[in-house]
């Protein structure tokens, strides 16, 4: 927000820009005929909605993928850059927004892929080491270079991303939604980061949901629609309300938890404990009770145990101790499979790896928790099927050429969308929703909000995490602080986003 | 990393002839073949040829669409070569008459009773399989490497490394009719042919129209994500291993009743057609994708090819190298198909 003075972005340098880039797949059109221009020492901020094309745009640039029309041009001169290592070769790197990290590898390993340093007795690892932690100390994490990534938490695995993406010592930049896994304090880090690199004549552009987040970070704002640039201005021109009105054309609020309508206590969980691989509590005697009609909200930063918690409810991952009650009935000898019938259902954190069934299409993976209800004695009906999937689709507002289309085809907040409807579509009495919004344009957040207050005014009780202070305070009727492994505080929903944070052992920053 | 998706964009358009042939890969891979050696021998083109070609096809048949179920869940399954020379070797054992040594009598069950023995014994050692692979969490590959050893290794110890002969049975002990499988036929056709009909007719209904087969195909293409889903995912396992093994013991049966004889190193390399058959037919080895389609295709184009080659007189060496550049080519289509991500079944 300081630099906004230093003269008009337009007058400077264009680095890297694209020139009527348009992009379809089959008849979908991702793009129709984009202009974009990367500033040299600036932060480039895309906002649009989901599916709007911001990923294919960046694809372009970065040399992932071709465009199927137009011209990118570098410093003046027309490129075609056959793949991403050309383009790396030419000073331009990406984080993506799905990680693209191989989970066996140690986080060394997976950060140097590609462009092992040369030591005189092969690799040399050491050097490899030593950068590797200097790229922890610069982003403030205590990640062991040869941790493998797949024991990482999301977050850290996002940090390792960001790492690597760093290491190289781009010209450009480009970060689609880097920060949607981390949390307030390691978001600060970043952009302390960014201005670093920028300082340095570094361009970044930077992708993000977190509309107010990425506005403290900008120095000029392109907003994209339906595949068209429709708005473009520098820092000192817009606001919050210009951002969403371009976005969307209309303007959301996010707004205030529904009336509460509390009834018995739906989900009851007393003194858990849950254990992580070597044997350290991540959850340590927690005791919960969650009222039908209710929402709660658990805030903490990463690492509080939260998605542990989570888990053990839904039988992924087995507690030492404790119990689990679901309306009455104690449920932690019951399958996954189990407890979703009874009703209680969890959309995890981890679309990739949790959510999806890459190798299906959207409306398989759409009916995928739900298949008894479309079963019909042996088979299953395809007509009930496609009834359910349709109405799935529109419920949660997915973006897609129709419910066969292959689930990669989806943009990455399309593909989160899908996760969640996946989940309501099994008719849950509980819900537990782990980080559902990572992803997700406001659009849609309001729409899953309004279904959940919906739900929740039917007697629907859901547990919603999140490490987003402002998500809580729009949703929640009771939020619930959670660190290392316990339950820290818990307010009510008049409660301020400083007390939250102060409680779950954040400092607070702005 | 990223490097994997620059494959170029697929050409905008719903139809491509590029397109078309890479999908029915198999299909006309099948139609080229019959083809060539209609046109090169006059032999080739006939019913009767085209009879006994699908009969010897009938035994891969069978077993690859049991390893298709295995490999649609991300699975492999070397065993089946050995469960059938097992099956094979039970069901001569019991038709030369079982020993009871306390009763002292020799009992001869009835054919219809060695046939569901047999395949009992089949889905059991099956069902060892995927209990190894759904509970111990020992890899697919090692797991059924070892009971493939086991298997055949009792299926020596049980007849001393010999063979049963003669296992048609005799009219006064009632036990007439194993022919019946490898000799018979029902309205022209042979009856291990019907029998794979129907086995692929049926696995190609469940595939695609129970619960179970949209539960085979998603812990085979995310079994994290499947099992949060309520699907379970070690249920799967293990009925997919047990099928494997029983239709093993199936093809054990067709064949050892096409001899007329049983041997305890019958089958040997069969898994690997049987894999072959599945690849060919289109299905990726990674799991989640594939179709009984697609694997009968995959099973005719080899054994008509290998009859073709037999046919036309080209030596069994040649055999095995046509044949192992058909497969490479099909993994080969295969990572072309698939690379482009995002490709449904
Ligand atoms: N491989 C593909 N095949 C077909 N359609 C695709 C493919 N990749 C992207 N699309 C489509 O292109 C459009 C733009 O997708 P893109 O990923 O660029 O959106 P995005 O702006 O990044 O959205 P998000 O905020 O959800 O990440 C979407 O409608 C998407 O469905
Ligand atoms: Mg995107």
């Amino acid at each position: 927000m300081t630099r906004q003075t230093q003269g008009n972005p337009d007058a400077r340098e264009v680095v890297l820009a694209a020139r009527n880039v348009a992009k379809s797949y089959g008849n979908v059109h991702a793009l129709k005929g984009v202009n974009f221009d990367i500033h040299r020492g600036q932060v480039t901020t895309l906002f649009g909605e989901n599916g709007a094309g911001k990923s294919t745009l960046m694809k372009i640039l970065s040399g992932v993928i071709r465009p199927t029309a137009g011209q990118i041009i570098l410093d003046g001169r027309p490129v075609v850059f056959a793949n991403a290592n050309e383009a790396r070769d030419r000073g331009i790197s990406i984080i993506h927004q799905e990680l693209s990290l191989t989970p066996n590898l140690s986080v060394r390993d997976n950060i140097f892929m590609g462009r092992e340093l040369r030591g005189p007795l092969g690799v040399d690892f050491a050097e490899e080491e030593r950068q590797v932690h200097a790229l922890m100390e610069e982003l403030e994490e205590e990640i062991d270079p040869l941790t493998p990534v797949e024991e990482l938490r999301l977050g850290q695995q996002q940090i390792v991303e960001i790492a690597r993406a760093l290491s190289v010592d781009s010209r450009i930049l480009i970060m689609d939604e880097p920060t949607s896994a981390l949390s307030a304090s390691e978001v600060e880090v970043l952009f302390k980061v960014i201005r670093d690199l920028t300082a340095r004549g570094v361009s970044i552009v930077y992708i993000s949901h977190h509309l107010e987040e990425a506005l403290t970070i900008t120095d000029h704002a392109v907003v994209l629609r339906d595949g068209t640039m429709t708005a473009n201005a520098p820092r000192a021109d817009i606001d919050l309300d210009w951002i969403v009105r371009n976005m969307v054309g209309e303007n959301y609020d996010l707004g205030s938890p529904p009336d509460s309508h509390r009834r018995g206590v739906a989900l009851s969980i007393r003194n858990l404990s849950v254990p992580d691989a070597t044997g350290k509590d991540l959850v340590r005697g927690l005791s919960l009770d969650l009222r039908a009609g209710e929402i709660v909200c658990i805030y903490g930063l990463m690492g509080a145990g939260r998605t542990e918690l989570l888990e053990t409810c839904a039988g992924r991952l087995r507690a030492t101790g404790g119990e689990i009650v679901l309306e009455g009935q104690e449920i932690s000898h019951l399958s996954i499979a189990e407890r979703i019938a009874r009703g209680l259902a969890l959309v995890p954190e981890d679309r990739q790896r949790d959510g999806l069934v890459q190798t299906m299409s959207v409306g398989q993976n759409l009916s995928l928790a739900s298949i008894r209800r479309f079963t019909r004695g042996l088979f299953t009906s395809s007509r009930a099927e496609k009834a359910l999937i349709d109405d799935s689709i529109r419920s949660v507002t997915v973006k897609t050429s129709g419910g066969g289309a292959p689930i990669g085809s989806l943009s990455g907040g399309n593909q989160q969308k899908v996760v969640i409807g996946k989940m309501l579509a099994t008719k849950p009495r509980v819900i537990m929703l782990d980080e559902p919004s990572r992803g997700i344009d406001i659009g849609a957040k309001a729409e899953v909000f309004r279904l959940l207050a919906q739900g929740a005014r039917q007697g629907l009780a859901v547990l919603y995490s999140t490490s987003e202070v402002g998500e809580c305070l729009s949703v929640a009727h009771r939020i619930i602080v959670m660190h290392k492994g316990r339950i820290s505080a818990e307010f009510d929903c008049t409660v301020s986003k400083e007390k939250i944070m102060a409680a779950s052992g954040e400092s607070v920053a702005a | 990393m990223s490097a994997t998706t620059t494959a170029p964009a697929p050409k905008s358009g719903g139809f491509s002839l590029g397109r078309l042939l890479l999908e029915g890969r198999a299909f006309f891979a099948l139609i080229a073949i019959i083809a060539v050696f209609s046109a090169l021998s006059p032999n080739y083109f006939t019913v009767s040829n085209f009879l006994i070609m699908s009969s010897q096809v009938a035994i891969y048949g069978i077993l690859s669409v049991g390893m298709l179920l295995v490999i649609l869940n991300g699975g492999i399954d070397l065993s089946v070569g050995s469960i059938l020379a097992l099956c094979g070797v039970c069901a001569g054992a019991m038709m030369q008459g079982v020993e009871l040594p306390w009763a002292g009598v020799i009992l001869y069950p009835p054919v219809w009773a060695v046939v569901v023995l047999t395949v009992a014994i089949g889905a059991l050692v099956g069902a060892l399989n995927g209990v190894l692979v759904a509970f111990f969490k020992v890899p697919p590959f090692v797991a059924t490497l070892g009971v493939m050893y086991v298997a055949r290794g009792v299926a020596l110890l049980m007849t001393n490394g010999l063979t049963y002969n003669n296992l048609r049975g005799s009219e006064a002990l009632g036990n007439t009719g194993f022919n019946w499988l490898g000799f018979n036929r029902l309205w022209g056709i042979p009856i291990s042919v019907i029998v794979l009909a129907v086995v692929a007719v049926l696995a190609g209904l469940m595939l695609s129209r129970s619960a179970f087969g949209r539960w085979l195909y998603a812990s085979g293409g995310n079994e994290r994500a499947a099992e949060l889903s309520g699907v379970p995912t070690r249920l799967v396992k293990i009925t997919v291993y047990t099928v494997s093994g029983a239709l093993a013991a199936v093809a054990g049966l067709v064949l050892a009743s096409q001899l007329t004889s049983a041997g305890p190193t019958a089958g040997t390399t069969y898994e690997l057609t049987a894999i072959a058959a599945v690849v060919i037919g289109g299905a990726a080895l990674t799991g989640g994708r594939g179709g009984v389609r697609g694997t009968m295709l995959g099973a005719f184009v080899i054994g008509f090819l290998s009859a073709g080659l037999v046919i036309i007189g080209v030596s069994s060496y040649w055999q095995t190298v046509f044949t192992g550049a058909v497969i490479v080519l099909a993994v080969l289509m295969n990572s072309i198909q698939y690379g482009r991500g995002g490709r449904k079944t």
